[in-house]
């Protein structure tokens, strides 16, 4: 069954700007799903009008089934948002804040407070459950929001930037449960601006840029269209001239730092023994770029140059 | 959605809206209690002794009608005001508007807190008007039943002030403005048989006297309108508000783009 059945869906502003144009895009049941774009592509408004914070122009989004303009109540009742911006009341507590939420859904109090004691002390808030939540960190804040929207179990978890502003150690745990949600057997869509946030946890991609979807996927098969990697090379001494490799592509980014352009046909082993026969000794070795970045930056490219 | 969903949403926003009411309690409760004391000790005390009787009870009877249901008022209206425009204005509306729940749930909720605001001040009032003078219901019913529904009115009209308001000076017009004004002008310090004719019939157009009157007849059994045209008049507002409301909370005017 699709998760999320996105058709034709167009929306243009009181002002004008047309930020979907005809989206269509779909969603299977269980899966891990990356939106990606650059800001004011157009993913925002789409998440607008799936959980109906945004009135759709024309066109339609079904939730398991359930069209959100025709059946907004049952379409509701499936999903969780977690929102880019902060958007709980900061004199409440986290506790009330997410016990109402529940309540919103038709949750019985009682199972409401077990719930959300249970994902407030997995997102490592249940120490603050009763200090207002204005006195939170900004990565606290961010948990909360996920918190809340864990707590009437959705079958559709979406995710709008959840971990922007939050520490690396936080970062990883909140990877860690979002995971574990998803094994569960919640679908989820994830939009971020971390693309080896989208490279690490999700399966299926889809770009939009300019109101439009770019590419729609496997993250395994838009990998493979990736055909060239560049990568930073570390030098031990320093270099006044770029060393030479007949197949290979080098250039000095400065004395001690070179950056190579690999075909992926090729083997490294060529360019290592190039730079070994011309006397240069590396010390360490990167991707310049993460991989999913690269292919972001060139299909969006892409849609300017169009 | 079934009615159980509805129920403890509704159950959930009446919560959260008296835990809010009970967390700013000093700006809820206690600056009703010490207006209307001035107004009796002014008014009622002071002044009210040199005027002698208004509508055959004493002017401090006469007034206490008419400042217990001005409180009720302006909290009912203020309550929903503040907390609907607060709401919108810090996003967490959204909470609401993702959620299953149908409009209507969410206005029976919210103007079922306004109503829990406006009870509980007049109450207050009301305790209050005991330190000055003694009161004798006349009519519970009626007193209640319009108290309760003059609240409701007033709720809803609250809720769509502040679903069109932009900016927290937008929720200060119409109280200041408009409301303030015809609540002074309806009847809460007067009998309008005072006024010369012209000024009674201007007054016929104000819907606040009709409600001060009425749940004045509730108390004191004297009343300068019918209370079937004051029981009408707030029948027809509340429906008209509602309507008005489940249609800009369904399109979500200012909340939805």
């Amino acid at each position: 069954m699709l998760a999320l059945d996105v058709k034709d869906l167009r929306k243009t502003y009181a002002n004008g700007v047309e930020a979907l144009k005809g989206v269509s895009l779909s969603v299977e049941e269980g899966d891990f799903f990356a939106m990606l774009g650059p800001n004011g592509a157009g993913k925002s408004t789409m998440i607008g009008i799936i959980t109906s914070l945004v009135n759709a122009t024309s066109g339609d989004a079904k939730v398991f089934g359930a069209s959100v303009i025709k059946e907004r109540s049952r379409a509701m009742s499936y999903l969780g948002l977690v929102p880019q911006e902060i958007n709980f009341n900061q004199f409440e507590k986290p506790l009330e804040i997410v016990v109402n939420q529940a309540g919103y859904y038709g949750i019985p109090r009682k199972i409401a407070l077990d719930r959300a004691e249970q994902y407030l002390k997995e997102l490592q808030l249940w120490d603050k459950h009763d200090k207002p939540s204005r006195s939170l960190s900004g990565g606290m804040k961010r948990r909360l929001m996920i918190a809340r929207a864990m707590v009437n179990e959705p079958r559709l978890l979406i995710l709008d930037e959840p971990t922007a502003g939050v520490d690396i150690e936080i970062r990883r745990s909140m990877w860690e449960l979002i995971r574990r949600i998803n094994e569960q057997g919640t679908t989820v869509i994830l939009t971020t601006h971390y693309l080896e946030e989208a490279e690490e946890l999700c399966r299926n991609i889809a770009i939009i840029d300019e109101g439009e979807i770019r590419e729609n996927t496997s993250m395994k098969t838009l990998l493979a269209q990736l055909d060239i990697e560049t990568f930073i090379l570390d030098l031990r001494e320093p270099l006044t001239v770029a060393p030479r490799c007949s197949e290979m592509d080098i250039a000095l980014r400065d004395e001690n730092t070179l950056e190579v352009t690999v075909s992926k046909a090729k083997s490294l082993n060529t360019l290592f023994a190039a730079l070994d026969e011309q006397g240069v000794n590396v010390v360490s070795m990167r991707n310049k770029a993460n991989r999913l970045e690269e292919l972001f930056m060139r299909l969006v490219d892409k849609g300017e140059a169009a | 959605m079934s009615a159980s969903v509805n129920w403890i949403g509704y159950k959930t926003i009446v919560r959260k809206e008296v835990v809010r009411i009970l967390r700013i309690w000093g700006q809820t409760v206690v600056p009703p209690a010490i207006t209307m004391s001035l107004y009796f000790i002014i008014f009622g005390n002071l002044i009210g002794s040199r005027i002698g009787e208004m509508g055959g009870f004493d002017y401090m009877q006469f007034i206490v009608p008419g400042l217990i249901m001005m409180s009720v008022i302006t909290n009912s209206y203020g309550n929903m005001v503040s907390s609907f425009f607060g709401a919108k204005f810090g996003h967490h509306i959204e909470e609401l508007l993702i959620s299953p729940l149908p409009s209507w749930v969410i206005l029976a909720g919210y103007v079922t807190g306004a109503l829990v605001r406006g009870l509980l001040v007049g109450a207050v009032v009301m305790m209050v008007s005991l330190l000055f003078t003694d009161l004798e219901v006349q009519h519970p019913w009626i007193t209640l039943s319009v108290l309760i529904l003059t609240a409701i009115v007033f709720a809803m009209a609250g809720m769509v002030n502040a679903i069109f308001a932009e900016k927290f000076d937008d929720i200060a017009i119409i109280p200041t403005f408009i409301l303030t004004p015809l609540t002074y002008l309806g009847g809460v310090f007067y009998s309008i048989s005072l006024l010369p004719e012209l000024w009674q019939k201007v007054s016929a157009f104000n819907p606040i006297l009709y409600m001060v009157n009425g749940f004045r007849y509730g108390m004191l059994g004297v009343s300068d309108v019918s209370l079937t045209t004051t029981y009408l008049l707030i029948a027809l507002s509340a429906v008209v508000l509602a309507a008005t409301c489940l249609y800009l909370l369904g399109t979500g005017k200012g909340m939805r783009s």
